[in-house]
């Protein structure tokens, strides 16, 4: 019973086979169809071009895919006749081309999809109508011919009516420099053929999955042997150990090497869809691109196909404008699109940049207005950053008009979503009138990712530290009284506003934690709104391989997956956004505080308040306040130019507001031995502000009155009766030029 | 023409699988929990780098759960979308079975017994019951 191949099974495999290669080929036909419409064809792409429609027709026909192959062989018949003559093809022939090659592709698609009805795959009309066009091309191109013979034969007609093949000289129509070289490049290319193939073999994503999770077991397997040796105290073991050691990580390495790909797999189609669209649209556009050869992980080029797709389509429906347009606009009439890859830290980016219209702050405005994604009042002095955001909000267009290509309400909100699934974040920067540019940050590589490992009922489980905005602890006497309820759902107040809770126990099914302990509380966030989960314990960061779980488990919701920690043992990976969104957390509640800056988020808010020098009074957002601490002067270190002081185990850059301001200092401060300091912090790094006094925190409705020119000022209001000037908090870190000291550990508590 | 079946026990009656189903046989493995899974879940385990879903096979056909000491042994086996794991009581013999020997389950056997059996083998010996994996790893139905 052993499972000897079947005739069936080989036929499938072969039809399989024929799939990716013949898939591989209209690609490459594609592109070189594109260089003869653009007149930068060499001679070798006809030659090309005729070969890959020839090796479709040929493995068709062997597998007796009799309709594939009647078309790729009405398109062959075609190429022939003009590679034979070494002539280019026409404006005509090129279109007609292109059409013959969206066919292939479209049957060759549903063979993928149902190779059990392989054989059958009716030709549609359409199919009819390309085969129809290309035998009429052939046909006239050979009329025309004929004519041109009739003159030089004088009435000696009729002889090649039948066979015009067999004549000798080349009619002179559009000839290619080069007419009779053209046995020597077929020679070349068969060779450089045979090179390709000896240096690269092809293997499936599968097989690189296996090993990679080999790799990964094999790492573990080698730290417990490393820990064992150290124990043995066995010199020749311990040189053992060591190259072991060695040999595992490289190989984990070049493992990690064969996932990679080069971004211009997904880019080449680019070129295509830019002609067809700029066609349809009747804008001239160039497309540049840079840094194609950038590698990323496979998955991960996959994830950003159709995100990238879509902003390319978006660039050029919406950020080129008409060549009418920009003409009135001094601009060249011809648009650029340009695509550009690197590498930037951890991070590959992709830029999508037009050099279009830019982003009209005031459609954008009205149009987010009209939807009631934003209230006017917020409208009013939103900054540029914050209106570009926009564009990703759900059901947002400033298309005037639905195209087919664009307009529909959908789109960008899904670039955003699709992009920041896989870890990656997408940023739209606009010059009015000059550009835009779309800026995908993507990490390396998918399957690692950082991961917070948190306890309940015993079990690990690990939580992505995408969505986690800080960790909160609320001591045991505190405990009790911190969470309130109003109708039996728990809310805690975090910084004066309140958040909504869940307990992860319950989430999980498991019986309430009755210990009565300090409570550990995660603020995580989600569709710009916060919500908190208690956790057992909260353990370590650590970076973990995704793996998929089972179909048996498809049920099971609160997980997203799982993986393996580092002493072998399994843990779940927890779908926290997909508990908060089954628990109704998301609909309304808590906003994301929008950013550090911004006029609209400052208004009708908490502020802290503090003085400056003398009798100067500022007001600080209090989500930009971590916490408030009194320092000990003696505790104060240096570090290049900034003081430093060490604080929760790291080193906290002090920063002077009152001369970053340039405020005279009040003098007295520092004689009480103590200088108050406010911590702020920003991207997992922390700063502490020094001001000579803590005044009160207080709930601010005051229209600010923006002031120009002043580095690290929002604007101003009068508070407390006072004239109160806003910070700007990360303005000021950059202007004080404070280099700041990452903390690995969780910073905020 | 004969096939080859793993066969292990359950409350000791012999059960099996077709050998080219079953990837491998491990001892006792340490697993991971999973909250909210289908009752006859028992958790995760890594085999080499990859995660197996682990199903009790006593609860899975509705039968006591086991009172001895021994350890339970993973059957670690094949299906159309991955690898499962079972839990046996004790691992058999590899037996060579004939066509010949096998008839449908009988309808007097109880469910969910009855529906997660393909075929019945007469052996010399006794009845070996031969397990439909596909239909045995349907676990959406069950509560948790």
């Amino acid at each position: 019973m052993a499972p000897s191949i079947t005739q069936h099974e080989l036929q499938q495999q072969l039809v399989r086979e024929l799939v990716v290669e013949s898939m591989e080929y209209l690609d490459q036909f594609d592109q070189d169809l594109l260089s003869i419409e653009n007149r930068t064809n060499d001679e070798e792409t006809l030659h090309r071009i005729f070969r890959a429609i020839h090796t479709i027709k040929g493995s068709s026909g062997c597998l007796g895919l009799r309709e594939l192959e009647r078309m790729a062989h009405a398109g062959e018949n075609l190429l022939s006749w003009h590679r034979d003559r070494a002539m280019t093809p026409g404006a005509e022939t090129v279109r007609a081309l292109f059409r013959f090659c969206d066919a292939l592709r479209g049957l060759i698609r549903q063979l993928s999809n149902t190779p059990e009805a392989a054989q059958n795959v009716p030709l549609t009309a359409e199919h009819q109508q390309i085969l129809a066009d290309l035998n009429s091309l052939h046909q006239a191109l050979k009329q025309e011919q004929l004519g041109t013979f009739k003159e030089s034969a004088g009435g000696s007609y009729g002889l090649f009516a039948d066979d015009p093949a067999p004549q000798p000289a080349p009619p002179v129509a559009r000839a290619t420099p080069v007419a009779s070289g053209s046995d020597e490049p077929t020679a070349k290319s068969g060779v450089e053929a045979a090179v390709a193939s000896d240096v690269a073999i092809r293997v499936a994503v599968s097989q690189l999955d296996i090993l990679m999770d080999l790799v990964g077991e094999l790492v573990l397997t080698r730290n417990q042997i490393l820990g064992h040796t150290a124990a043995l105290l066995n010199p020749g073991m311990a040189k053992s150990a060591q190259r072991l050691n060695l040999i595992t990580s490289q190989l984990q390495e070049n493992v990690m090497k064969t996932r990679m790909q080069a971004v211009g797999h997904v880019w080449n189609k680019f070129p295509r869809l830019v002609r067809d669209l700029s066609k349809e649209l009747n804008k001239p556009v160039a497309l540049v691109m840079e840094g194609s050869d950038t590698e990323i992980d496979r998955t991960l080029l996959e994830a950003i196909k159709d995100p990238l797709t879509h902003i390319v389509r978006n660039s050029i429906d919406h950020g080129i404008e008409s060549p009418e347009r920009r003409r009135a606009a001094q601009k060249t009439p011809q648009g650029e699109i340009k695509l550009r890859a690197f590498h930037d830290g951890g991070l590959v980016v992709i830029e999508v940049s037009d050099d279009g219209g830019g982003i009209d702050r005031e459609r954008v405005l009205r149009k987010a207005i009209e939807r009631g994604l934003i209230s006017p009042d917020q409208a009013n002095g939103m900054p540029d950053r914050e209106v570009c955001g926009l564009i990703f909000a759900p059901g947002f267009s400033t298309a005037e008009s639905v195209t087919n290509l664009s307009g529909r309400g959908v789109g960008m909100d899904v670039v955003k979503s699709n992009v920041e699934r896989i870890g990656g974040a997408v940023v739209v920067e606009s010059e009015p009138g000059r550009s835009t540019t779309v800026r995908l940050k993507i990490p390396l590589t998918l399957a690692i990712i950082p991961a917070l490992l948190i306890l309940a009922g015993g079990n690990r489980y690990a939580i992505s530290q995408a969505s986690l905005v800080e960790l909160v602890r609320i001591d045991e006497e505190k405990a009790a009284s911190a969470i309130e309820h109003i109708r039996g759902c728990p809310l805690y107040r975090l910084r004066g506003q309140l958040l909504p809770l869940l307990y992860l126990r319950e989430q999980l099914g498991l019986s309430p934690d009755a210990t009565g302990n300090a409570l550990l509380l995660l603020v995580l966030e989600a569709e710009g709104r916060q919500f908190g989960m208690i956790v057992d314990d909260i353990l370590d960061t650590e970076e973990i391989v995704v793996k998929p779980l089972g179909q048996e488990l498809k049920s099971l919701s609160v997980c997203a997956g799982a993986t393996i920690l580092g002493d072998g043992r399994v843990a779940l990976i927890l779908d926290v956004l997909g508990m908060a969104r089954r628990a109704g957390l998301l609909e309304d509640g808590r906003k994301k505080p929008a950013a550090e800056a911004g006029f609209a988020a400052v208004a009708d808010t908490e502020v802290l308040l503090v003085h400056i020098g003398a009798n100067r009074q500022v007001a600080v957002h209090l989500d930009s306040v971590a916490r408030l601490e009194e320092i000990a002067l003696d505790r104060i270190e240096w570090s290049g130019n900034s003081e430093v002081v060490q604080y929760r185990d790291s080193i906290l850059p002090l920063i002077a507001v009152g001369s970053v301001l340039g405020v005279p200092p009040a003098g007295d401060a520092r004689e009480s031995g103590k200088i108050p300091v406010v911590v702020y912090s920003h991207e997992g790094a922390q700063y502490g502000l020094v001001v000579d006094r803590i005044v009160d925190i207080v709930r601010c409705a005051a229209a600010i009155s923006p002031c120009a020119n002043r580095p690290g000022i929002l604007g101003s209001a009068v508070i407390a009766k006072r004239v109160t000037d806003f910070l700007d908090v990360p303005a000021l870190v950059s202007v004080s030029g404070v280099v700041s000291y990452k903390s690995n550990s969780w910073g905020l508590f | 023409m004969s096939k080859q079946v793993c066969t292990f026990y359950l409350e000791n009656q012999i059960y099996g699988l077709y050998v080219l189903q079953v990837r491998e046989v491990l001892r006792y493995q340490e697993l991971t929990a999973i909250p909210l899974a289908p009752g006859p879940v028992r958790g995760l385990l890594n085999l080499r780098g990859s995660i197996v879903t682990t199903v009790d096979l006593r609860r899975r056909l509705g039968l006591p759960p086991n009172e001895s000491d021994e350890p339970a042994t993973n059957v670690v086996a094949q299906t159309a979308t991955g690898l499962v794991s079972l839990l046996v009581d004790r691992i058999g013999d590899v037996v060579e079975v004939e066509a010949d020997d096998m008839e449908p389950p009988p309808g007097a056997l109880p469910e969910p017994i009855r529906s997660l059996i393909a075929n019945v083998c007469k052996l010399p010996t006794g009845l070996l019951l031969i397990l439909n994996l596909e239909r045995a790893m349907e676990l959406d139905a069950f509560p948790t």
